[in-house]
């Protein structure tokens, strides 16, 4: 057994997922692969979105996957990095934004 | 002024620099033990074992591994420590040839191939034979890197050459640490001096066109997306032009195994170019419409080939003893570097093949 939870190759594995169940595995790629395609917003818009959210998600094969694609698309340290910090004042703010509700909670029973 | 970024493997006396190393670490490790497929296995598995020529297209003449920039991913370990250069005896055998081969392009590079002494001798002699698309690969900087040098653009346009350059980013920090301190600046300057005799404009037979080549341990995006990306921030930014983008794929042999070896990713990259791997890139991999001649004048598959030292598999070896229906009959030599070409869209020294 591993010693860790995560290894980073078993984001190679990731496709292999589709062996124990084909249909819902296949339906998840496609539709997965139609995501990523140039539509109203291009390829590189998307990778930068997705490199967002997979901080927010905290999910370090994702991570790996977005910061390699991002580098292949040719965007740079800055933009992704702003890409992360966009993540992470959506997240705070979420944190932040809850405080309205203690502060409600506050008023009414001690108002 | 730009800086070298590192010295030539050669010069660092490094294990690398032999060719015969390259190729053991290619075909041991993850390939022998199995975990990875050896590129003639997988080419058998789609009829094109042994891999064939089709029809002769390019030659490619490396005039010389002399270079005035030390680029971190050089495939030739090019330098200005190189001293291997052709001589005018051998590139009057390559214009021989040149007269009546059946390739509609000629393809110089190097090293720098402006570096060679009788460079400009040569471009004169093979533009008059008249050949379809005369490219000369010219890292730009070599414009700007001493007085002599300057009238490039010029001497370029008189004879009618298509310049192919490299240049791996629009921003300076990723072309500086991949190509050294200043080339950036030095390669911009030279592209302006370019656009302003009409190379790189639209609708300008001048043809220019840039090349990218990944800055890391990571395969190439989308050619036509990043040939966008490339016109839309060198315009904005620079008011420079360029016809067309080639990306390329870094393939892992030269100073580029070595730093895939000393960044601990070159199993990692093995895996990504294996997964990558496009069948239907298969049949136009340029090996198959190239012959590379080397600064000595011996034959290979391709460039990559060459600087593995692997001949190529034929009676014929040499220029002196050129023969194209003779090397039209050869099996292509393979290795594991291969799949660099076979990857994704797959790649060229013109760029993606499928």
């Amino acid at each position: 057994m591993s010693k860790t939870y995560y290894d980073p190759a078993d984001l190679r594995k990731f496709g292999n997922i589709t062996e124990w169940n084909e249909e819902l595995g296949t339906k998840f790629f496609d539709y997965y692969n139609s995501v990523f395609q140039e539509g109203a917003l291009t390829a590189r818009e998307k990778s930068l979105i997705a490199l967002a959210v997979s901080h927010t998600e905290k999910c370090p094969y994702c991570i790996d996957a977005y910061s390699k694609d991002g580098l292949q698309r040719g965007i740079t340290k800055a933009e992704m990095m702003e890409a992360v910090h966009v993540g992470a004042a959506i997240k705070s703010g979420a944190v932040l934004v809850h405080g309205v509700q203690m502060m409600n909670k506050v008023n009414k029973l001690d108002g | 002024m730009t800086k070298l970024k590192t010295q030539s493997l050669q010069k660092r006396e490094s294990a690398l620099a032999n060719s015969k190393r390259q190729l053991e670490i290619l075909s041991n490790g993850i390939f022998k033990s199995g975990e990875l497929p050896t590129f003639k296995s997988k080419i058998a598995e789609i009829g094109h074992a042994p891999l064939k020529p089709n029809k002769l297209e390019i030659l490619q003449i490396n005039v010389g591994y002399m270079c005035n920039q030390v680029c971190s991913h050089c495939h030739v370990d090019a330098g200005p420590d190189r001293k291997e250069i052709m001589t005018r005896d051998t590139m009057q055998q390559c214009l021989d040839v040149i007269k009546t081969t059946g390739a509609h392009t000629l393809d110089l590079t190097g090293g720098a191939p402006e570096m060679n002494p009788n460079f400009r001798w040569f471009v004169e002699e093979a533009s008059k034979v008249g050949i379809k698309d005369f490219i000369v690969r010219s890292n730009l900087t070599i414009i700007r890197a001493n007085k002599k040098y300057h009238d490039l653009p010029q001497f370029f346009k008189k004879h009618n050459v298509h310049v192919v350059s490299s240049m791996p980013h629009w921003t300076r920090g990723k072309t500086d640490k991949q190509r050294g301190e200043g080339v950036f600046d030095q390669s911009i300057r030279a592209l302006q001096d370019l656009n302003a005799i009409g190379y790189g404009l639209p609708n300008s037979d001048l043809k220019l066109d840039l090349v990218y080549n990944p800055s890391g341990a990571f395969l190439p995006g989308d050619q036509a997306s990043m040939e966008k990306d490339f016109k839309k921030a060198l315009l904005d930014d620079f008011n420079i032009q360029f016809h067309n983008l080639f990306a390329i794929t870094n393939l892992p042999i030269s100073r580029f195994l070595d730093y895939l070896i000393a960044s601990e990713n070159y199993e990692d990259y093995m895996h990504a170019l294996v997964d990558a791997y496009n069948p239907e890139a298969v049949a136009n991999v340029m090996c198959t419409n190239t012959i590379s001649i080397s600064w000595d004048g011996y034959l290979y598959d391709c460039d990559f080939n060459q600087m593995l030292e692997l001949p190529v598999n034929s009676i014929v070896k040499h220029i002196s003893e050129y023969n194209e229906a003779i090397l039209q009959k050869r099996d292509i030599v393979i290795s594991q570097h291969c799949y660099g070409c076979t990857a994704g869209a797959g790649s060229s020294c013109q760029g993606t093949v499928a």
